[in-house]
C-alpha cells in the first residue's frame, strides 16, 4: 500500500523557504489503528501548517520490508522528513501535535 | 507434615528429570567453550553475553556466527547496533575472519541498525515492529539459524520510552525463540548488575560473563558461565585468549590424581646426578624441582636435561622467563652444551616471555596452548619463581598445580627451576610447591675459605632409592661434573679446600708408598742376609757332616781290622786248645 497524497503548492507559507516542498514519508506496518491514526494526524497537521506544499508517501513495510533498511526504521509508525534537509525522524502515532511541529521545524521548541 | 510430604515428593520427582533428553545445544566452535558448557549454547534460545567495554563480547559473538556459517552449516545474521558493517568486518579480520567473503557466499549477513536520539523525536505511541520486520527479512535472506544482537542496549539510549522498549524486548526474545534462532545478545556490564539495563531479566536461559581485569597492572581475560538453565556447566572463571585464529577458552581444571604412571626412567643428562637418583635418573612423566640461589647452575642443569632429551629424539619445550633463547644457547655453549642443533632440528622449542607481560591465568593459558601445539615429551620452566612478581603465592601454587596435573595427564616429564632467595631456609621454596613435585634437587652454594662452591643434593625423590650425599657440582667447559665431596675429620671440604686436601692426601699416599718400598727393600735385604747365613751354616754343617762321616768310616775300617785281627787270634787259640783237649778261648 503506497499512497501518494499531493497537494497544490502554496507559495505564501511562512515556515519554509519560498517554493520549498516538504517531502514526507510515513512508514507503517499494515493497517493498524495506530497507523491509521498516524496518517490522519499527519494530514491534519500538514493541512494546517503546510497547505499545498507537502507530499506524503505512505510505505507499508509488510508489503515492502526491504524499504525499512534505507531509512533505518525501527519504530512503527515512523515519519521521515526527506526534504527539506536535514532528514528528520518522528516516531509514534503523531498524536502529540506540538512534538510533531517541533520535529518538522515548524515550531521552535518551547 | 504437609511440608515434609511435599519435600519428599520433590525428591521423588528428581529422577524423572534425569530421564529427560538433554537440552539440545549448538556448538559455537569457540575452542574450549563447548567443553565448558558441554556442547555450546542452547539451540533455539537466546544467550546473554555480557561484560565491560573491551572485554571481547563482539569478537565472541562474531566467532559464534562465523564458526556456525563455516563449520556447522548454520548461516548467521549479525545485527550491529553500534558498528557499521565496514567497521565490524575490519575488526574481526584480526581474528582471521573474512566477513565480506562470507557475505558474498550468502551464509552471513551484517545488518546495521542505526539509532540516534538526536535524530528522532517521539510524538505518540509506537512499537518496534520495524525492527522485527527488518530482522525477519534479514533472517530469511540468508536462512539464518544463528543471530547476534550487538548490542540491544543502544536502543535504551535511542528511545525515550523505556517501559515500551522493555515490552518490545520481551516480545523480541519470544519472537526469536519462536523462530528457533540460536541467539547471542550482548550487553554491557552495569554497576553491580550483569547488564546496565537489566537484560538478564529477559534472557534467562544462558548468561555468559566476560571479564577483562587488571590485576597488578596486568590484564587477564576471563569467561564465566553465570547461568545455564537446564544443564550442568563449569562454574569457574576460565581465562581466554584472543589470538590470531579466534578466541580460545581454556578449560583449566585440575585433572585430578588419575593419571597413568610410567616405570620408564630417563637420564637427567648428568651421569653423576643419575647415579644419585637410584642410578637410573628420573621417572618419565615425573615432576622435578631444581631450586637454588642465584648462580648455582639451575639453568645449566636444565640445559643438560634438555640436551639429553633431544639426543634421545624427544621434543622439548623450554619456557624461558628470564633469558632470551639466543642467550641461553650462547651461555650453555660455554659449558659444553650446544643446544643450537636441537633448536635447528626443531627438537627444542623455546617459548620466552617476561612473566609481567601477562597475568598468571594468561600465562597458564598460553603455556597450555604451546604444549598442545608442540606436544613435547619434556617441558622445562625456567624459573617459576618469576611468577611471584605477577601473582600471590596461593595463585602461583594454583597455577602450578593445574599445570602439573595437565602435564602429568599427558605423561610429560617436567623440570621446574626455582630461584630461592639467599639467607632464608633453602628447603623453603618461595612458591611452596615442594609437595607437588616428585623429585627435588637442591643446588646450593657453600661458602668457605674465601670462596663459593656449588653443591648438589637430592632432597627427595619419590619412588627410588636416592643418594643422601652432598656432591660437589662443577661447571666445566665439558659440562657439569659431580664429584664426591671430601668428608674428612675437618668436616666437609669442597672447592680449593677439597683440592688441597686431595693434594695432601696424594702426598701422604706417596710417602706411604715410599715407606713401604723402603721397608720392603730392607726386608729383602734382611732376607737375603738370612739366606746367606743359612747357606753358610748349611755349608758348615755339610763340611762337619762330611768330616764326621770320614771319621766314622775310618773308625769302621779300624774296627774291621781289629775284628779280623781278633778273629785270627781266636782261631789261633782254638787251634792251640784243641791240641790240649779243652781250653777257654776267652782266657786265651
Amino acid at each position: 500500500m503506497v499512497d501518494d497524497i499531493e497537494e497544490d503548492l502554496n507559495p505564501q507559507s511562512d515556515w519554509y523557504g519560498p517554493g520549498e516542498l516538504c517531502e514526507l514519508r510515513l512508514y507503517v506496518a499494515g493497517e493498524t489503528p495506530r497507523s491509521v491514526a498516524a496518517l490522519n494526524n499527519l494530514k491534519k497537521i500538514c493541512e494546517e501548517h503546510l497547505k499545498g506544499r507537502y507530499r506524503i508517501e505512505v510505505i507499508d513495510l509488510l508489503a515492502n520490508p526491504q524499504l525499512a533498511r534505507g531509512d533505518q526504521i525501527l519504530a512503527i509508525p515512523t515519519l521521515v522528513r526527506k526534504l527539506p534537509a536535514p532528514v528528520r525522524r518522528i516516531i509514534g502515532d503523531l498524536s502529540q501535535t506540538e512534538r510533531v511541529l517541533v520535529g518538522l521545524d515548524l515550531r521552535q521548541p518551547s | 507434615m504437609g511440608e515434609a510430604f511435599q519435600a519428599e515428593g520433590a525428591l521423588d520427582r528428581q529422577p524423572q528429570y534425569q530421564n529427560l533428553s538433554p537440552l539440545p545445544k549448538s556448538r559455537t566452535g569457540i575452542k574450549g567453550f563447548d567443553d565448558i558448557t558441554g556442547g555450546g549454547l542452547p539451540t533455539g534460545r537466546p544467550a546473554l553475553v555480557c561484560g565491560a567495554a573491551g572485554c571481547g563480547k563482539t569478537l565472541f559473538a562474531s566467532e559464534f556466527l562465523v564458526r556456525g556459517a563455516t563449520e556447522f552449516d548454520e548461516p548467521g545474521l549479525f545485527v550491529a547496533f553500534e558498528e557499521t558493517p565496514e567497521e565490524l568486518t575490519q575488526n574481526v579480520r584480526s581474528l582471521g575472519f573474512d566477513l565480506a567473503t562470507l557475505e558474498e557466499q550468502g551464509v552471513m549477513l551484517v545488518e546495521h541498525i542505526h539509532i540516534e536520539r538526536n535524530e528522532i523525536a517521539e510524538a505518540g505511541e509506537y512499537d518496534l515492529e520495524g525492527l522485527f520486520i527488518r530482522l525477519g527479512l534479514a533472517i530469511d535472506t540468508v536462512g539464518a539459524k544463528r543471530i547476534v544482537l550487538d548490542t540491544l542496549e543502544t536502543l535504551f539510549g535511542g528511545l525515550e520510552d523505556h517501559a515500551l522498549l522493555r515490552t518490545e524486548l520481551r516480545r523480541l526474545f519470544r519472537w526469536l525463540k519462536d523462530r528457533g534462532m540460536t541467539a547471542i545478545i550482548t550487553a554491557e556490564r552495569g554497576d553491580g548488575t550483569l547488564t546496565r539495563h537489566g537484560l538478564e531479566e529477559y534472557v534467562s536461559d544462558c548468561v555468559i560473563l566476560l571479564d577483562h581485569r587488571m590485576v597488578d597492572q596486568v590484564a587477564t581475560r576471563r569467561l564465566r558461565v553465570v547461568k545455564y538453565r537446564g544443564t550442568s556447566h563449569g562454574t569457574n572463571e576460565y581465562p581466554f585468549l584472543i589470538g590470531d585464529d579466534g578466541i580460545e577458552v581454556l578449560p583449566i581444571t585440575s585433572a585430578g590424581l588419575t593419571y597413568e604412571v610410567s616405570q620408564e626412567r630417563i637420564s637427567t643428562g648428568v651421569p653423576g646426578l643419575d647415579e644419585m637418583l637410584g642410578g637410573k635418573g628420573l621417572y618419565r612423566g615425573s615432576t622435578t624441582l631444581i631450586s637454588g640461589t642465584a648462580g648455582t647452575g639451575k639453568s645449566s642443569l636444565s640445559a643438560h636435561f634438555v640436551k639429553s632429551a633431544c639426543e634421545r629424539g624427544e621434543t622439548c619445550l623450554y619456557f624461558a622467563f628470564e633469558e632470551a633463547p639466543a642467550q641461553i644457547v650462547r651461555n650453555m655453549r660455554t659449558i659444553g652444551v650446544d643446544l643450537a642443533p636441537c633448536v635447528s632440528s626443531g627438537k627444542l622449542q623455546f617459548y620466552a616471555s617476561r612473566p609481567t607481560v601477562y597475568g598468571l591465568e594468561m600465562h597458564l593459558a598460553t603455556m597450555y596452548r604451546a604444549i598442545r601445539q608442540t606436544d613435547p615429551q619434556v617441558v622445562v620452566l625456567d624459573p617459576i619463581s618469576n611468577f611471584m612478581s605477577v601473582g600471590a603465592a596461593a595463585e602461583v601454587k594454583s597455577l602450578l598445580t593445574r599445570l602439573i596435573d595437565f602435564l602429568k595427564d599427558r605423561g610429560i616429564t617436567v623440570l621446574f627451576t626455582n630461584l630461592t632467595s639467599g639467607g632464608g631456609g633453602l628447603e623453603l621454596t618461595d612458591v611452596g610447591i615442594s609437595s607437588l613435585v616428585d623429585t627435588w634437587i637442591l643446588l646450593r652454594e657453600l661458602e668457605a675459605n674465601g670462596e663459593r662452591n656449588r653443591a648438589v643434593y637430592v632432597l627427595k625423590s619419590r619412588g627410588m632409592p636416592h643418594s643422601n650425599q652432598v656432591r660437589e657440582f662443577l661447571l666445566t667447559p665439558k659440562g657439569i661434573d659431580l664429584i664426591d665431596v671430601n668428608v674428612g675429620p675437618d668436616g666437609v671440604l669442597i672447592g680449593s679446600a677439597r683440592a688441597a686436601q686431595a693434594e695432601r692426601e696424594r702426598t701422604a699416599a706417596q710417602s706411604r708408598l715410599r715407606e713401604v718400598e723402603r721397608r720392603r727393600a730392607s726386608l729383602e735385604r734382611k732376607r737375603r742376609l738370612l739366606e746367606a747365613e743359612i747357606e753358610r751354616l748349611r755349608l758348615d754343617f755339610e763340611s762337619e757332616q762330611a768330616e764326621l762321616e770320614r771319621v766314622l768310616a775310618e773308625a769302621a775300617a779300624d774296627d774291621a781290622d781289629l775284628f779280623s785281627a781278633w778273629r785270627d787270634l781266636a782261631r789261633n787259640r782254638q787251634e792251640g786248645s784243641s791240641r790240649r783237649a779243652t781250653g777257654n778261648p776267652e782266657k786265651g
